[in-house]
């Protein structure tokens, strides 16, 4: 179990995260929803140990992560940031073999292969990742990210898979594709958190949601708990959206999981 | 080279290791010969023909003034090329992976010319002021100014641009230019107060030059190299995953703060020694990682063993034309690699076979 305690960061007086705790449990799929400058990447840079929180307490199955080495931490989980931009030509195989060599895996090349077809991208591993689009790059990302966690358990320790928005410039199809992986993940045993904008993926996918407003938790729980019409509109600002169907003659399209 | 790179496209499978092997191969070979040619041709008579004839202990056939030149003036002179120019390549190739900026260079960031400084004042301080640290180091008094002015820059510099423990790429490029400046304006006040002399010695010391290499000046910059050389393995892996970021290579388990520190006091040994004991010579440090990029991709397990090796071979063709186009005049090797890099450099700026300065994240 990864757990935070007490979390408080700020910055030039702001405060970004004020006293957050979080747990996060093998085999279960949690989602970080909120508003812009809430403190949701905040919150996931501190629980991957990229940030020191000026004060409280992170643990790795009871172990500080002050105490954990980088390569220590690097084959507990895996980190898939926002949109990454690269100066020199590495190909997609290339880049997903970066994770594979992360964790240590005997055949990293065979490794980033698998991750890249896991991701829908077989084909791709010669491309140079600067002329892949905006989707396909954060897809191979996404594949470096596998390559480094390809088991949710190692050594009968779960592993954790961080997804800092994973569906933005993403088309609808492969938004439910990357996380029905993540979600497969969970259900292995393995430990999933996820930054998600778009409320219905966040409402389909997690088993456990944490709303974020102005660095502090407002609500926590399944979906049924925390996606009603009054944390919507005390956090976003938007009365009676939640179950509203848009008028009749504008056609919606809900993305859902295809595995029902 | 061009061709070279168009032979090597990325392979279908889109692993590049092979093709790095077969590059490293290529460019150990092309050493080799380069190597040769340093030693074998000059504007005295002593060629190939009696190259051979030493190497295969047959040294009677050669008249002991041939003997000389082969051992006190072409062996150190070569020796100290391969170092040179393995070491300028070498850290070139780190600091732009560092900077993750192909364009990045240890004469951009003010490395070298800290290095250059120190080195002119020693020229011109070194009879008044330094004259007592002067005869204190006797010979070692110039390489070692020229070190510790790099490295004094270097550390300036990771001081200024660093900032809770984080590096910023963009504030240790323009701190670096700012820094250079006032090393160019320190250089420009001991000029002026320079005689005739000193002013020739500056000269040619500017342009760069490996003439006047001796067995001690091999040995004076050999473990800085060595260290740096002997570090490669360890660093590669890191400077490939620093390309992503400096997040993303904590989260595969990088020490970042320590890489960075590690490589950038490797590139200061490397370009203090390198400035110390053959003045600046530049484009070494951006063209043969650019080129080798090309041919084998940029992962620094090749780029870095490839850069040793092309960056020796090409200084020891560069001195080779200089010590023969205009003999027995001797060009200073520093123009030949401008006249040879810039144009390089500018082809690979405007046709963007590498990346740009526009694509930086």
């Amino acid at each position: 179990m990864i757990s935070g305690e007490h979390i408080t960061v700020a910055r030039s007086g702001r405060k970004l995260l004020d006293n957050v705790g979080i747990d996060l449990r093998p085999g279960r799929f949690t989602v970080i929803i909120g508003p812009n400058g809430a403190g949701k990447s905040t919150l996931m840079k501190v629980v991957s140990g990229e940030m020191k929180p000026d004060t409280g307490f992170i643990s790795y199955y009871g172990t500080s992560i002050g105490l954990c080495q980088p390569a220590e931490l690097a084959r507990r989980r895996a980190v898939l940031p926002q949109a990454t931009q690269l100066a020199f030509p590495f190909t997609a195989l290339e880049i997903a073999r970066m994770g594979a060599v992360a964790q240590g895996a005997l055949n990293p090349t065979e490794q980033a292969r698998q991750a890249l077809a896991k991701v829908g991208l077989r084909g791709f591993e010669s491309r140079p990742y600067p002329s892949l689009s905006g989707g396909e790059q954060q897809r191979v990302q996404f594949a470096r990210a596998l390559a480094q966690v390809p088991q949710p358990i190692a050594d009968g320790i779960p592993r954790a898979l961080f997804l800092d928005e994973p569906t933005a410039s993403l088309d609808l199809g492969h938004q439910i594709s990357v996380l029905e992986i993540a979600r497969d993940f969970a259900s292995a045993g393995g430990i999933v958190l996820a930054i998600l904008h778009d409320l219905n993926l966040a409402a389909e996918f997690a088993d456990q949601l944490v709303v974020l407003n102005h660095g502090k938790i407002v609500a926590e729980g399944a979906c049924a708990e925390t996606v009603n019409d009054e944390i919507i509109a005390s956090v976003y600002g938007i009365a009676g959206a939640v179950g509203r169907l848009p008028a009749e003659h504008i056609p919606y399209v809900l993305p859902q999981s295809r595995h029902r | 080279m061009k061709a070279l790179a168009l032979a090597f496209r990325p392979a279908s499978s889109g692993d590049r290791t092979q093709q790095g092997v077969l590059v490293l191969i290529l460019l150990a070979v092309i050493l080799v010969v380069a190597c040769l040619i340093s030693l074998g041709v000059g504007p005295t008579g002593v060629g190939l023909r009696d190259l051979w004839a030493y190497a295969t202990g047959n040294a009677a056939s050669l008249s002991a003034q041939e003997r000389v030149i082969l051992e006190a003036v072409r062996l150190p002179r070569t020796a100290l090329g391969l170092l040179v120019g393995a070491g300028l390549a070498v850290s070139g190739a780190m600091m732009q992976g560092l900077f993750r900026n192909p364009l990045a260079d240890p004469g951009i960031v003010g490395v070298t010319s800290g290095a250059g400084s120190a080195a002119v004042a020693a020229i011109v301080l070194g009879n008044t002021v330094l004259a007592p640290v002067a005869m204190l180091l006797g010979n070692q008094f110039l390489p070692l100014m020229a070190f510790f002015g790099g490295l004094f820059n270097t550390w300036m510099l990771y001081l200024i641009a660093t900032r809770d423990g984080r590096t910023s790429t963009t504030t240790l490029i323009l701190s670096g230019i700012a820094i250079g400046a006032l090393s160019a304006a320190i250089m420009g006040l001991m000029i002026v107060m320079a005689d005739d002399r000193q002013l020739r010695d500056i000269t040619f010391w500017s342009l760069g030059s490996l003439g006047g290499a001796t067995f001690g000046r091999v040995l004076s910059i050999l473990p800085f190299i060595a260290i740096v050389l002997a570090i490669m393995p360890f660093v590669a892996r890191g400077l490939d995953a620093l390309i992503l970021g400096d997040a993303a290579a904590f989260h595969m388990g990088i020490p970042v703060q320590r890489l960075k520190t590690i490589v950038i006091v490797a590139v200061a040994a490397a370009c203090g020694s390198t400035v110390a004991v053959a003045g600046s010579i530049g484009f070494v440090g951006i063209v043969v990682p650019h080129l080798l990029r090309l041919a084998m991709g940029p992962s620094h397990r090749f780029l870095l063993p490839g850069s040793a090796l092309g960056g020796g071979a090409l200084l020891l063709i560069a001195d080779s034309v200089a010590r023969t186009v205009a003999a027995p005049a001797e060009l200073p090797i520093g123009v030949i690699t401008a006249l040879f890099g810039a144009p390089v450099f500018l082809f690979l700026l405007i046709g963007k076979k590498g990346v740009s300065m526009r694509d930086m994240p």
